[in-house]
């Protein structure tokens, strides 16, 4: 089986199983959960049992239950933190990129002062002053991480906008919009593929690092870096509960950069449709 | 010849691809005598380049050896450890690559570079190699042939750094050399240069050599036999003067006809329309500070050629920028159908930018790869749609059938449904002679003449008055670009169309320019009808440029040098 006609390698079929695997259990899994996210259904972290796949957190819910939420809040979060991040970044990117001259250098610059504040300290401003609801947490670490996406855009765009087909579009008289859309995005689209799942990987442990600061997904709502967080104090007692969330982020994130480290190496490989000199 | 110790004998080579196992070269046999030097042509693609470098046993990532012997001296080194490889390469056998520019690390010294070899292979010492460095830097007069290899390679020239090259590549005394188009990438002017320092050269201390080109003209000057190839196959071989005066393929003939031809067939200054399309007066341009061009003036009639001659940095590139609108000039004036062009391209209106197109050089690079035909060219006729301008493009003696589809089209330019763009890019596709089917292929699945004609089909689907022709054909192999010039003659007679021809090729000047300019460094030197600038008398840097376009007869090296030497015997005496 071929996809983006290409040969998967075995590490990428088992990359493509676990966010298969992840996406049904983000979309589906509530139906299917023993309890709900919020009930309490035995006390302080208990023991795994038939009851109780997976034991019970630090206030008696089901922590089978709460993984299984957990994924559609983490998972939809990150994902939408990662679409939003990139439909800013490449826009802007590709606009720079096109446009040149002043317009490049005042919305470069701009990213550049973004990117000398650590986003970690910057996130945790901007969530203090709005508060940390759900939107809020979205567009703030999108906004913020598309300054990486930005930094990516404009470079491919930059390569791609000096190609004579570029050129041949400018003098034809096509607007921005069009060049960027029709012009240099289906070019540009094999990289920023792979750099959507190595962000969707970055956003997911950054959201899962604010929730263990308190600042990301507020409660009742499950999420994994939450979960690791409200455990925590368990690993003093010798018990699993904060492993089981900690083995849920770090098996998606072994699965997307395996499909993602696949994707790169399928790029790097001369193909003959990109754009190589 | 055939009493010499055969040196090189490859036999039965078969190369493939890694992967799908595609035949790049076919049971290709290839015999070098001591001292002799065997040119290999063909177009792109024929495998060339692949033989040369598996003459020495290496074979191109993605590439690998299938079958067949390389013997140097009786040895079959395909079957040497790879240590044993290694320690015959530049020693025994030597590569000069194409671009001298990219072989050079910019990090070290010439010097450096070309005394690496000798060096690593352990024949000399430090001293004994630079020693001899300098004296091949003599023999390839080079400037300052003491202090030469103190520079680094950005601070020579293309030809000096070529010459830098064959001087690497001689640094062991190899009995063999292969030089792959050692002088394609180089200016004529310079290219003559070039061609009679490695013809000495070899000359000189007697190496057998693989001389690989696409040029016939040019492997006719250095090499004693000539092997065709094509597809990966051998097409024939034997003696320069057998190829050229009675090749017996099919193929070769119209390699040789092709270069031919120029001699006999002109474009005609037939009746041409005294209307001015294009007025340039007094343009200058500069990239910053530095001025690219210079107070250049240019007239273009309705339905004429006017081709702009000259080296790279002459400033003919530029040339076609300033009037596309791409850089605005710095000075003078530019009137298009006698109204004044505005400088820059956001200044123009969309009617002004449709009736001027341009064709760029690489095809490759001007077509978008993710963009299937239907909307590379159907886009700039949606785009302009509703925009007049074509009836007045259909000269009166043109074909019926394309004023009919003109007019037919013309009057459903306003709000073009889908249905009515499929149809023009159909019609534009039969124009430019492509098969209508090629609507929904993308560019990766056609060949370079195919994407040329593209890359036209995209310029006429904006029914323009003037095409500006930016090295349309030199990207491209001679049949293919024999094609291409046709399709432009044609297209010109049917669509009354003018074009501005930017080029180096003076063949192609000589096929369909009506009027030349030569350039030198941002100004024209000359600007008259084609026959005038070349039927002489010439204006001395025409001259220069003339003399060095190889002509393709064996002996046409010699003369230039004979007539050289008399030249400098003459002022000899005369000063």
């Amino acid at each position: 089986m071929r996809i983006l006609g290409h040969k998967p390698t075995v590490t990428a079929w088992i990359g493509m199983a676990i966010i298969v695997v992840n996406l049904a259990v983000a979309i589906f899994g509530p139906a299917f959960a023993p309890y709900s996210e919020s009930q309490t259904v035995g006390s302080t972290w208990d023991e795994p049992s038939m009851q109780m796949l997976l034991g019970a957190d630090q206030i008696g819910r089901d922590m089978l239950t709460r993984l299984i939420y957990g994924a559609r809040m983490t998972i939809g979060v990150a994902l939408a933190t990662t679409a939003l991040s990139f439909f800013i970044g490449i826009t802007l990117g590709f606009t720079a990129a096109v446009l040149g001259g002043w317009v490049d250098t005042v919305i470069s610059r701009l990213v550049d002062v973004i990117l000398s504040i650590p986003l970690l300290i910057l996130a945790l401003i901007i969530l203090g002053v709005f508060g940390s609801s759900i939107p809020v947490l979205i567009v703030t670490i999108a906004v913020l991480d598309s300054t990486r996406v930005f930094r990516l855009s404009r470079a491919l765009g930059m390569n791609l906008t000096v190609l004579e087909y570029v050129e041949a579009a400018k003098l034809r008289g096509e607007g921005t919009w069009w060049i960027i859309r029709r012009e240099i995005l289906p070019n540009a689209s094999a990289p920023l593929l792979s750099e959507f799942g190595l962000r969707f990987c970055f956003n997911f442990l950054f959201i899962a690092a604010l929730s263990f600061l308190g600042l990301g997904i507020q409660p009742p709502f499950a999420d994994w870096g939450g979960m690791v967080r409200e455990n925590s104090a368990a690993i003093n007692f010798g018990m699993l509960a904060p492993i089981w969330p900690a083995l849920a982020i770090t098996v998606l994130t072994v699965g997307v950069n395996m499909v993602v480290d696949w994707l790169l190496s399928v790029e790097a490989r001369p193909s003959g449709a990109q754009a190589e000199m | 010849m055939n009493e010499k110790k055969i040196i090189l004998q490859i036999k039965g080579l078969r190369l493939e691809a890694v992967r799908g196992g595609t035949v790049i070269v076919d049971n290709v046999d290839v015999t070098l005598h001591a001292g002799e030097v065997l040119g290999l042509i063909g177009e792109s693609g024929a495998g060339k380049s692949t033989i040369g470098l598996s003459a020495m046993s290496y074979a191109r990532a993605g590439v690998h050896i299938a079958e067949g012997t390389v013997e140097i001296d009786g040895v079959n080194i395909r079957e040497l450890s790879a240590a044993g490889r290694r320690d015959l390469r530049g020693k025994r056998i030597a590569y000069v690559a194409q671009s001298a520019s990219a072989a050079f690390n910019p990090a070290h010294t010439i010097m450096d570079q070309v005394c690496e070899a000798p060096i690593i292979h352990g024949i000399m010492s430090r001293k004994e190699a630079e020693a001899w460095a300098r004296q091949l830097f003599q023999s390839l007069d080079l400037p300052d042939h003491e202090t030469f290899g103190d520079r680094y390679p950005h601070q020579a020239s293309g030809g000096q750094l070529q010459r830098a090259m064959a001087a690497m590549a001689m640094s062991c005394r190899p009995d063999i050399l292969v030089l792959d188009e050692p002088t394609t990438a180089l200016d004529v002017t310079t290219q003559i240069e070039v061609l009679i320092l490695l013809k000495s050269l070899i000359r000189e201390y007697g190496s057998a050599a693989l001389y690989i080109t696409h040029d016939l003209a040019v492997v006719a000057q250095v090499a004693d036999r000539i092997k065709v190839l094509r597809h990966g196959k051998e097409v024939e071989e034997g003696t320069v003067d057998e190829v050229l005066q009675n090749p017996k393929q099919e193929y070769t003939q119209q390699l040789v006809a092709v270069r031919g031809a120029a001699a006999n067939e002109r474009a005609v200054q037939s009746s041409l329309a005294d209307e001015v399309i294009l007025e340039v007066k007094h343009v200058d341009a500069a990239y910053g500070s530095f001025k690219v061009v210079n107070d250049v003036s240019l007239q273009v009639r309705k339905g004429e050629t006017v081709a702009v001659v000259g080296e790279s940095g002459s400033g003919k590139s530029t040339l076609a920028r300033i009037i596309t609108g791409l850089l605005p000039p710095i000075g003078g004036e530019i009137l298009f159908k006698g109204q004044p062009l505005p400088r820059s391209l956001a200044e123009r209106s969309k009617d002004l930018k449709r009736q001027i197109q341009l064709v760029y050089q690489i095809p490759d690079v001007a077509l978008n790869p993710r963009q299937r035909l239907l909307e590379t060219i159907g886009r700039p006729v949606s785009f302009y749609a509703g925009l007049g301008g074509n009836q007045n493009n259909v000269s009166e003696d043109g074909d019926r059938r394309v004023e009919e589809t003109l007019d037919r089209s013309s009057s459903l330019y306003f709000r073009m449904s889908a249905a009515d763009v499929k149809k023009r890019t159909r019609e534009l596709l039969d124009l430019v002679e492509l098969p209508q089917n090629f609507l929904m292929r993308r560019p990766t699945e056609l060949s370079g003449g195919q994407k040329q004609r593209v890359c036209i089909a995209r310029a006429l689907a904006a029914n323009p008055d003037l095409i500006i022709l930016d090295e349309p054909t030199s990207a491209l192999d001679p049949l293919v670009a024999e094609e291409i010039l046709k399709l432009l003659r044609r297209l010109q007679a049917e669509l009354g169309l003018s074009y501005v021809l930017i080029t180096h090729d003076l063949d192609v000047v000589h096929r369909i320019a009506h009027r030349t300019a030569v350039m030198l460094k941002g100004s024209f030197v000359a600007f008259d009808t084609t026959e005038t600038i070349f039927d002489g008398p010439y204006h001395p840097y025409t001259e220069q440029l003339v003399t060095a376009v190889p002509v393709m007869r064996s002996d046409w090296l010699d003369g230039v040098l004979a007539k050289r030497a008399a030249k400098e015997a003459a002022q000899a005496t005369s000063g």
